[in-house]
């Protein structure tokens, strides 16, 4: 490991904690100890985002010199095996660049350092590499940032960090200007289970794009995640969980809109794994933090909580309603060992429905959830396998979502998933039964 | 001529008091072999239905689908049965040294060949089992890909990953048990090459109208996919 001689104290703690983080590359360590200390970091986890990484970090300099022209910044790109140039483009962007058309003078050296983790993208480790650089570079505020948002705004990054680097908080989640259709794993599982389960009404627990305090992401950074033989699918969500667990101070920040990268109903799996297989398996950690908790609380928020768009869009109902039928019907073997009797005949009884017809009740919908969610913790049957098996019954809650929300405004919208909050909130004694009971 | 009976009487009797006296040990230390065999037996079962219950082993036969195929049969679970089996197998181990003991001509070599084949029986039973639990595991896997790629008749390839490795699973235990060998060797290439000679059948002829209608619904529906209005779940 290298170790560089600086005479300061400050450099000593680090030279000490480089001992301790030696999965990052020499090379990049040596980077950061040439950046010294910094107020403010910037992540980018990249992979082959050639395309539009050299706008996005011209975007977070424009804010940079805007926003916080005296504060030491770095951007640290964690690359996950780009093979079209993504690193070379983030280090090649000068802010000379940036001045002349904005106008601005930065006070301080503005750093961008790259570092490829791995030859393939993993979330976790990219993430891993920022907190043990910002806790290296004793960062004091830092952001990530998804390039594979199309649309980062200009502000997106005082947004995220302003919460942090003014007003104390530890963690900034977004909200966003989005389609009243999409986002449903979020709006039908994920921010129900998080507010009825920690009590906290967090509308993206799942983010790709968040701020947070350096205190916070140095105690996240020790935490046992990294090693405890979890799939680090969904390791944003753990990393917001954690925050509330920890008692950590948490706001959300309203971006704009979510320009959605194109995910097909392929990609339903892997989706499920970061969000269900993340959340299933922090409250199986998590049991003592949740278990005692009733109701649910608003958290700070800045700018609008949620935005709907009302467009129409097409939905292929009769392939949602196909797979649903055919899942229940094909599946019944592998439902026996997740769901109850009365659970499973009552899906049963809904896969006959026509589309017309089709219905999913909310509380229907709820038991599933968390009789899935009790069969992961046991692992009645491979978790992998019980998250795989959630997927025809989630195409079969979209249906019914679509259904019902088809020509409603963006308040019987909002006035629906809080129903459905209030279902998961209300069943959750339900939950801690069937988690005992498992026993 | 009365004293000659008489005295071959008297040395028989005498042969046969010797012979008992001589036996009447050999019995005493297999009785005694049996009853500690027993106990040992015994006590193995209560340890290592301890250790099964400890390890949760009838979650990992419920798993395997090992469970399922035991309640048919009206068999105990299967901590109980293995139990049960290493039960019998101490103390039938400890019931032919006994009677080796007797030194009983010809039944030496017998009892010699069980223990030699024990081993083979514990590692034929081992690969037997967690050849269950790969073919349980490897055809639900298969079944939930083909009903999340919504592939038709998810259940004839769930069914088809699970007999291959089944069959090819027995096909290793008999080999390690030293059953008939070659005929299941035969046997196994007989029944894979059937098998797959069936599937090819079946799809090329008997299953034409569906290949085509597979084919074109996977082509046509890529193609059509790229202006499908899917959801985005995240």
């Amino acid at each position: 490991m290298t170790r560089l001689n600086k005479g300061t104290r400050g450099t000593r703690r680090t030279e000490i904690k480089l001992a301790e983080e030696s999965f990052l590359t020499d090379d990049f360590l040596r980077q950061l100890i040439n950046v010294g200390e910094v107020d403010i970091l910037v992540g980018l986890p990249t992979h082959n985002n050639a395309k539009t990484i050299g706008s996005i970090v011209q975007t977070i300099q424009t804010d940079i010199l805007r926003g916080f022209p005296r504060e030491r910044t770095v951007i640290i790109n964690a690359d996950g095996g780009s093979r079209d140039g993504t690193p070379e483009l983030v280090t090649e962007v000068s802010i000379d660049d940036v001045r002349p058309a904005s106008n601005l003078n930065a006070l301080r050296t503005l750093h961008s350092i790259s570092t490829r983790y791995a030859t393939s993208p993993e979330s976790g480790v990219a993430l891993r590499t920022i907190l043990a650089a910002a806790e290296l570079l004793r960062a004091k505020a830092c952001v990530v940032l998804s390039p594979e948002s199309a649309n980062i705004d200009s502000e997106w990054l005082s947004k995220l960090l302003l919460p942090i680097y003014r007003d104390g908080f530890d963690l900034v989640t977004p909200t966003y200007r989005r389609h009243k259709l999409e986002g449903l794993l979020i709006t039908n599982l994920v921010y129900p289970i998080v507010r009825a389960l920690y009590g906290v009404r967090i509308r993206e627990a799942y983010a790709s794009e968040f701020g947070f305090s350096g205190r916070f992401g140095s105690q996240f950074l020790g935490q046992n995640v990294w090693n405890d033989g979890t799939d680090s699918a969904g390791i944003e969500l753990r990393f917001t969980l954690a925050a509330i667990t920890g008692g950590y101070r948490v706001c959300q920040s309203f971006l704009g809109d979510k320009d959605h990268i194109e995910r097909r109903g392929a990609d339903l799996v892997p989706a499920l794994r970061q969000t269900a297989g993340a959340l299933f398996s922090a409250l199986d950690a998590d049991f003592r933090a949740w278990s005692g908790v009733v109701g649910s609380q608003p958290v700070p928020t800045t700018g609008a909580e949620q935005k709907l768009l009302l467009e129409s869009v097409r939905v292929n109902g009769k392939r949602l309603r196909e797979m649903f039928s055919t899942g229940v019907a094909e599946l019944d073997s592998v439902f026996q060992s997740i769901l109850s009797p009365s659970t499973l005949a009552e899906l049963q009884r809904i896969a006959r429905l026509q589309e017309e017809e089709f219905h999913y009740p909310a509380e229907l919908w709820v038991r599933t959830v968390y009789e899935f969610a009790a069969a992961y913790q046991k692992s009645v049957i491979s978790r992998d396998h019980v998250i795989q098996a959630l997927a025809p019954l989630f195409r079969g809650r979209v249906l019914a979502f679509v259904i019902e929300n088809r020509n409603a405004s963006a308040d019987d919208v909002e006035n629906n998933i809080e129903g459905l909050c209030l279902e998961f909130e209300r069943l959750k004694p339900y939950l801690l039964q069937i988690w005992k009971s498992r026993e | 001529m009365r004293e000659m009976i008489i005295s071959e009487l008297s040395q028989a009797l005498d042969e046969l008091a010797r012979g008992f006296a001589h036996f009447l040990p050999r019995l005493i230390v297999m009785l005694i072999l049996i009853s500690v065999g027993w106990v040992i037996a015994y006590v193995l079962r209560v340890t290592l239905r301890s250790i099964l219950r400890l390890i949760k082993f009838d979650k990992l036969s419920d798993k395997a689908g090992a469970s399922q195929l035991l309640t048919k049969a009206a068999l105990p679970s299967a901590t109980e049965l293995l139990s049960q089996f290493v039960f019998w197998v101490a103390w039938l181990g400890f019931i032919l040294l006994g009677v080796s003991v007797l030194g009983i001509l010809g039944l030496q070599d017998q009892i010699a060949r069980f223990f030699l084949f024990l081993p083979r029986l514990f590692v034929a039973i081992f690969i037997l089992f967690f050849g269950m639990l790969a073919a349980s595991f490897f055809s639900r896997a298969a079944l939930l890909a083909a009903v999340n790629a919504n592939v038709p008749s998810p259940r004839v390839l769930n069914l088809a990953v699970r007999t291959i490795i089944i069959i090819f699973v027995l096909s290793i235990v008999f080999e390690e048990l030293g059953l008939a060998q070659h005929t299941m060797l035969i046997a196994f290439g007989i029944v894979f090459g059937a098998l797959m000679l069936g599937l090819a059948i079946a799809f090329g002829i008997g299953g034409r109208d569906l290949a085509q209608h597979f084919l074109e619904k996977r082509f046509v529906r890529e193609q059509k996919d790229e202006n499908d209005d899917e959801l985005s779940p995240l």
